[in-house]
């Protein structure tokens, strides 16, 4: 579809980094990453959970904008029960990142020295034990060298080089999967998992991605263009999961 | 037995330099009457251990703490508490322990058992464990050898919870979808006190949740305060919602020392009983 705008292009992508999960819980934070997550329940991967954003798991997809269908509940995740949860690995979550350097780790905690910050962020929250525990992605819907840093200044999601240097059996569950921002998608498919640009989304450059991530990516001779939404999809996101088109604030075209 | 008693007596066996640890999560079901008892008492240097709110926001804003461990500090709607965000920007909070949210949870369980520590892979690899410089590895007895957290038992002073239902002895129910972490606050405290929205009969506990909302039992708690509103502005479901408005109100008083000095005389100045007719005379 021609006239799909970039933050359906995203929300595709977003979908695509759950392919093949199965039965586990996403977790997904941005409008558009909450979009794509919907999106894949919809289509290919069908038996993914969500919860309502409080402490449900709802049957049926609660879409991010327009009309609220009535929720139907299939179980209850209690923040203890999500802890439990996480800690034992089925869940496949999208975080967001302040900053994150080219082998993923990833800051949302603060700007600056931790003991005194320039800007206080979000803190660790639950960041540390996500991304040692399961699979984890990114969200970044503002693509520039201030998001893709040499190197972050406090580190509250693990990265590659980390893990590795935790070792092959503390290390074992961590997963960083794909980085998808509003320029294209980045995985971690190098030898040293050194973040690649795997593809660029319809109408972006590679010069572009260049100029403004501020670490040196792995970028292959030919780089594919992110798979654009199919109708079936557009329609499923503009009808039955966004009417409003909330996605297209969070990224503009 | 009775356990009836009141924020101002709970308050006064706080001790300057007290461990306390805070129920609730964020701006959800948190004792805000027993909060705003602190903030009048003259109680200063403590330790702070909680899923923070605006309990904590309050507590960093009158300079009461010296050391805060959390997993976080948000007002929900509004992602990040402002009063807590100044402190922390002005390094007002001499000492700052931030946690991973699961292993604040770890550190209480520990407590709570009575173990001195419980291991987790949360936080290897990260800045958590350059920021708690206390925290130490432990390796797996077993064949794996596995390198281990060993998050420490946060054994606390006192706890303070509030509940939607109680009777005098002890027993406590949330209605609510979420109990949080109030069991094990109350559970690695020495001294707990539980606050509520009504006191009720004990034959009565069961006719407005079932059996598995009985999350407190009478071991785990030395007094009981009835303190309707007492969660206000968090939310306290389903007796009643977060007062967002309000929230809204407190929060735009990090930005602007006339509304802060306006919001503390009219809301904080005053005892709990005038805070709950200016609340509800809004």
């Amino acid at each position: 579809m021609s006239d799909a705008t970039r933050a359906e292009i995203c929300a595709v992508a977003v979908a695509e980094a759950f392919r093949g999960d199965g039965e586990i819980l996403v977790s997904c934070f941005g409008t558009t990453a909450a979009v794509g997550a919907r999106l894949a329940r919809l289509t290919f991967e069908p038996d993914l959970l969500m919860t309502d954003g409080i402490c449900s798991l709802l049957a049926n997809v609660d879409p991010v904008s327009g009309e609220k269908p009535e929720p139907v509940v299939e179980g209850w995740t209690p923040f203890r029960g999500i802890f439990d949860l996480l800690w034992g690995g089925r869940r496949h979550v999208m975080m967001i990142a302040s900053q994150i350097d080219r082998y993923g780790n990833q800051n949302f905690a603060c700007i600056g020295e931790h003991a005194k910050p320039k800007a206080q962020l979000l803190g660790m929250r639950g960041a540390p034990g996500n991304t040692i525990s399961h699979r984890t992605s990114y969200w970044i819907p503002n693509h520039s060298p201030k998001v893709f840093v040499e190197k972050v200044d406090v580190v509250s999601g693990v990265g590659y080089d980390r893990a590795a240097a935790l070792g092959p059996q503390t290390s074992r569950f961590h997963d960083i999967h794909h980085v998808i921002s509003n320029l294209g998608v980045f995985d971690f498919e190098t030898p040293d998992h050194r973040m690649r640009l795997a593809s660029l989304h319809s109408g972006v450059s590679v010069d572009e991605v260049v100029e403004k991530t501020g670490f040196e990516l792995v970028i292959d001779e030919n780089v594919p263009v992110t798979r654009a939404p199919t109708d079936e999809e557009l329609q499923l996101i503009r009808q039955a999961i966004d009417p409003e088109g909330f996605l297209n604030k969070e990224v503009r075209s | 037995m009775d356990k009836r008693t009141t924020e101002a007596e709970a308050v006064a066996e706080l001790r300057d330099g007290m461990t306390i640890g805070i129920g609730g999560w964020g701006s959800r079901r948190k004792p805000m009457s027993i909060v705003r008892e602190i903030l009048r008492s003259p109680v200063r240097d403590l330790t702070v251990v909680t899923y923070g709110g605006p309990d904590v926001g309050l507590l960093c804003k009158y300079g009461k703490v010296k050391r805060l461990v959390y997993g976080f500090v948000s007002l929900d709607s509004i992602p990040l508490e402002p009063h807590f965000r100044r402190a922390r920007q002005e390094g007002a909070i001499p000492e700052v322990r931030e946690l991973d949210e699961g292993m604040l949870q770890w550190g209480l369980y520990a407590a709570a058992l009575r173990l001195p520590f419980l291991p987790t892979r949360a936080g290897l690899g990260t800045d958590v464990m350059q920021i708690n410089p206390e925290l130490q590895l432990v390796t797996s007895p077993y064949e794996d050898a596995e390198q281990l957290v060993a998050m420490p038992a946060l054994g606390l002073d006192m706890a303070f919870i509030h509940m939607n239902r109680a009777d005098m002895h002890g027993n406590g129910q949330y209605l609510g979808p979420d109990f949080y972490f109030d069991d094990l606050y109350c559970m690695a405290a020495k001294r707990r006190f539980m606050s509520c929205e009504k006191i009720i009969d004990t034959k009565n506990l069961l006719s407005e949740g079932t059996l598995h909302t009985l999350r407190i039992n009478r071991t785990m708690v030395d007094g009981v305060i009835e303190a309707p509103g007492g969660a206000h502005f968090t939310e306290c479901t389903p007796d009643y919602g977060r007062d967002e408005k309000f929230q809204s109100e407190y929060a735009a008083t990090a930005k602007d020392p006339e509304a802060w000095e306006a919001f503390k005389a009219e809301y904080l100045d005053v005892s709990e009983i005038e805070y709950q007719e200016k609340v509800a005379t809004r």
